[in-house]
């Protein structure tokens, strides 16, 4: 509990640090006070949590674009972007991390406590909490859930993260409102172990999970009657290829501040226009009111054309997302080509590295492909995840004369023609890949290209399509160099293991090392390893930094920019706070009210 | 009398091409048509900037205007162009009246080669730095357009013409066989031709550009450009040959100066080829334009020449982006351009036509 209040504190602080940038109606602080409200209809013993939100008015529906159908209605099993926009507005959990502070926040767990040790978590439920059918919430149903989510044949995503030190976390009930989770060993940051678990219903959901049936009965064809969740709305309709449909939870445990039950809004209407220009254009029609993850040249056509339109866009800065250059630093043994190890020889030494992230004009990166919506970057935690970016990172500044420098000294010469050759005299050529579609990586390409030109490097720009891009570094090893992104989860070094344990297999630039093969790698894991059982904060940011150090000094990832988190809404509507966190502009859904119809009408 | 016949069929035509206006327009219509393809030959000249050269200060600059008048109203001999400056905490640029850059002939610039033989750095015109010329605007890296425009005509201009030329010949030497010689040869050719028109040309252009390794030379991929619609468009001209090349071969004289002991070669020589000719090349001139667009389409889908490299082709594939869609109209000119090119080879195939109407009366 303690742990919490402090929690809160910081959370207030940051708040106020980025409210700067907020472009919204200022509202006080958004974080949510727990208390119980005897005041709230009919159900006196209810335990509903007080939104500390601007209140608002009910009515109305919200239309939102996404990119594509949702695979899946499952929270346990969904995966992509529009699964998890949908299906997040119907589900709650019982430990949240608010997308707004950073910060964890009581949810459907009304408080918990930790043990010194940090192995063992105590959670008090909220009392007479209802599924959206009306079923009362307990904790079978939490049992229910984490079993459900710890079954390896379900295969969910977040399964590992629920394992920690190498054992399952223990669920146990101690009473109807009470569990108690064990965990093997001391776990960083432990309580956002259960932000994102979905509670299940078990009394829908037993019978199908005994039977193996689980994907298919919340799957995208089960009637309305098979869901029940406990978010702000609940699934209505599905018009295949066209639209869902979520109506407002009845039974939803949050009020705001003058006692009304949360959410204001009516529906929720989610389309699907696949492309990001479609999308772009739907939006200036007037034709959805609510469209995140904006390219940042559809953002500036938009914006131009704003004074004309009945929507507002708002650039909330950098996000988690960071984008990258890496070289292939595989060990290809024996087997590999002549051609391919004498390039892996150049990839391998530091200075070559130093001198391309030297070479490469970032601000042109932040100019061209983003149209100065993006922040250049010298380490891989962008500005945007604030509790953990390293401020003390030196930032270097473009030079290519130092970069020459830098290569002479490593061996490299210019021929006649200006073209780089290595110590053998073999000329400095290589490809850079990116993925097909994405039209910024693929400037960003052009531009290294075109600055590594400068240093006598003859690259080629490559594009393929995205998954047999990425199975070139992660399976084939058979690529020079890529630029790539990284980013979502929490912001949390935890969501990153794979990406910076020497044996992980999303260690992109050398993965499943079963030694670490270089000096730094082998601090880097043993930093990694460390901040995870580590329980103080600070001092897991300190370690934090340090890795952050480590990279920015071996550039094992070449970090560029951080693109920045641009969302547009129709004008009126209330409580519009996007985040750079996932669920940009939804994670509020509850909070968001129309200050007026969409049509442009006061109600 | 089959000498006659023989004689006549052969060298009538020769005797009987019309001197009038039928031949000044065919003449113009191909000295335009060498006049655009000498502007893209020598592009390196007449174009002011580098192609590939980036601006990264100037994305998306509008055209350069050209004045002759400055702000106090005096009058300049040469041509000028203001500076330009970006329009702060906006998309736009605009013109810093302060800065003057004449317009001067023959300067000294950007290497570059002609042909890539002759190289050089003499330019028929531009400005001096640190002024910009942007005839046609500049693109998302600030690079010159009308410079890509010219330097970008070489690939689409040519693929289109060397392609028609492969096709072309594969086709009249495949059709001919095929129609000459009859029976299991033109089955075998004819059944291969159909086949060839039913492929998916596009998804084996995928699939050969999947089989080839990860970095291909420019120069590479045009000639993989070149070969795959110039070894994929050979059936249908070869049916056309065919076709031709059978009827010819039946005629009553064909027949006769095959009586009269008159070798294959002979035949196809005298008899056929004249016949062919001019059909063959009304279809050359009207399979060139086909081919420029295959050129573009494949580029514009990534699958022609890379980057920094321009070809009409990918330099349109930026209007695949509505940003660029909607705000700069300068982006559409390599796709209006080929407005005109076909034009005029649409005039030379109907002028082509003519002419092989008066050789096979």
């Amino acid at each position: 509990m303690k742990k919490r209040l402090a929690g809160l504190t910081v959370a207030l602080t940051l708040l106020a640090a980025v409210s700067g940038f907020s472009q919204a109606p200022q509202k006080p602080a958004p974080s949510s006070r727990d208390s119980r409200a005897p005041s709230f209809g009919g159900q006196a013993s209810a335990d509903r949590l007080v939104s500390a939100a601007e209140v608002g008015r009910s009515g109305g529906q919200l239309v939102v674009i996404e990119r594509a159908e949702p695979r899946t209605l499952n929270p346990v099993i969904a995966i992509d972007i529009p699964s998890k926009d949908i299906v997040w507005r119907t589900m709650a959990d019982l430990i949240h991390v608010n997308r707004e502070t950073q910060q964890t926040e009581p949810a459907l767990a009304r408080s918990w406590s930790v043990s010194p040790d940090g192995r063992r978590f105590t959670l008090s439920l909220r009392r007479g909490v209802r599924f959206s059918d009306g079923d009362p919430f307990d904790a079978d149903d939490v049992l229910f859930s984490f079993q459900v989510y710890m079954d390896e044949k379900v295969a969910s995503p977040q399964r590992d993260l629920l394992i920690v030190g190498g054992q399952p976390i223990a669920v146990r009930k101690l009473d109807q409102e009470t569990v108690q989770v064990d965990l093997a060993e001391p776990y960083a940051a432990a309580e956002r172990l259960f932000n994102d678990i979905a509670m299940l219903p078990r009394h829908l959901l037993e019978t199908p999970y005994k039977e193996g049936r689980l994907a298919e009965t919340w799957g995208l064809r089960a009637p309305a009657e098979a869901f029940a969740g406990l978010g702000p709305f609940r699934f209505k309709e599905h018009v295949p290829g066209e639209r869902i449909v979520l109506e407002r939870n009845p039974y939803y445990w949050k009020v705001d501040r003058a006692g009304n039950q949360l959410p204001y809004l009516e529906r929720i209407v989610f389309t699907f226009v696949p492309s990001e220009d479609a999308q772009a254009v739907r939006f200036q029609s007037g034709e959805a009111d609510i469209t995140t993850r904006l390219s940042a040249a559809n953002f500036a056509v938009l914006l131009r054309d704003q004074g004309n339109r009945n929507y507002e866009l708002l650039d909330r800065g950098p996000g988690l997302d960071y984008t990258f250059l890496f070289f292939n630093q595989n060990n290809l043994g024996e087997k590999a080509p002549q051609a391919i190890a004498r390039k892996l020889t150049w990839f391998r030494q530091l200075p070559f590295r130093q001198a391309v992230s030297l070479a490469i004009d970032r601000e042109g990166i932040v100019r061209l492909a983003y149209r100065g919506r993006a922040t250049p970057l010298w380490g891989h935690v962008p500005p945007g995840n604030k509790l953990w970016v390293n401020r003390s990172l030196p930032k270097p500044g473009r030079s290519v004369e130092n970069a020459r420098q830098l290569l002479q000294k490593a061996g490299f010469a210019w021929k006649a023609d200006g073209a780089l050759v290595d110590k053998e005299g073999q000329p400095v050529e290589f490809t850079v890949a990116t993925n097909v579609g994405n039209t910024e990586r693929i400037q960003i390409a052009t531009i290294i290209q075109d600055d590594l030109k400068q240093l006598g490097m003859r690259v080629s720009v490559v594009t393929l399509e995205l998954r047999a891009l990425l199975d070139r570094p992660l399976t084939t090893h058979e690529y020079d160099a890529c630029v790539l992104g990284l980013g979502g989860g929490d912001g949390d070094p935890n969501s990153e293991m794979n990406v910076w344990l020497s044996s992980g297999n999303t260690h992109l630039w050398n993965p499943g090392q079963s030694q670490p093969a270089t000096p730094w790698e082998a601090e880097i894991d043993v930093l990694m390893r460390r901040q995870l059982t580590t329980l103080d904060a600070q001092l897991r940011k300190r370690i934090y930094d340090r890795v952050q150090e480590l990279v920015a000094q071996n550039l094992p990832l070449i970090s560029l920019v951080s693109p920045s988190v641009l969302v547009g809404a129709t004008k009126g509507l209330g409580n519009f706070r996007p985040t750079v966190l996932d669920h940009h502009a939804l994670w509020n859904v509850e909070e968001l009210f129309w200050r007026r119809r969409p049509s442009g009408a006061p109600q | 009398m089959t000498g006659d016949a023989m004689h006549l069929a052969s060298s009538s035509p020769r005797a009987s091409v019309p001197a009038g206006g039928n031949g000044r327009g065919y003449r113009m219509v191909l000295g335009l048509l060498g006049l655009v393809y000498a502007s893209t030959v020598f592009a390196g000249f007449l174009a002011p900037n580098d192609p590939a050269a980036q601006n990264r200060d100037f994305s998306f600059a509008p055209p350069t205007r050209l004045h002759f008048v400055d702000g106090t109203g005096r009058l300049h001999v040469r041509p000028f162009a203001y500076g330009l400056e970006r329009v702060r905490d906006a998309e736009g640029y605009e013109e810093d009246r302060s800065l003057i850059y004449p317009v001067r002939f023959f300067v000294r610039g950007a290497p570059y080669r002609v042909a890539g033989i002759l190289g050089g750095n003499l330019h028929l015109f531009g400005v001096d730095s640190p002024g910009r010329l942007f005839l046609m605007g500049s693109d998302d890296y600030g690079r010159d357009q009308f410079s890509r425009f010219l330097h970008g005509g070489q690939i689409s201009l040519f693929a289109g013409l060397l392609g028609a030329l492969l096709s072309l010949g594969v086709g009249v030497v495949l059709g001919g066989l095929a129609g000459f010689y009859g029976a299991w040869v033109d089955e075998t050719i004819m059944r291969a031709a159909e086949l060839f028109i039913a492929l998916p040309w596009m998804y084996l252009l995928f699939a050969v550009r999947m089989a080839l390794p990860l970095q291909i030379e420019p120069a590479e991929a045009f000639l993989l450009v070149l070969a795959v619609i110039g070894l994929i468009g050979w059936a249908r001209p070869a049916r056309l040959i065919r076709g031709i090349v059978l009827s010819a071969r039946l005629r009553d004289y064909v027949a006769a100066a095959r009586s009269l002991g008159a070798s294959d070669l002979y035949l196809l020589r005298r008899h056929v080829w004249p016949q062919v000719l001019g059909i063959a090349l009304t279809q050359g001139a009207l399979l060139v334009p086909q081919y420029i667009l295959a050129e573009v389409t494949l580029s514009f889908f990534g699958l022609g020449v890379g980057e920094p490299v321009p070809s009409w082709g990918n330099m349109l594939a930026s209007l695949q982006r509505y940003q660029v869609l909607s705000s700069y109209w300068w982006m559409f000119v390599p796709g209006l351009a080929l407005i005109p090119v076909f034009l005029l080879y649409y005039a030379l195939a109907d002028a082509l036509h003519q002419r092989a109407a008066v050789f096979s009366l």
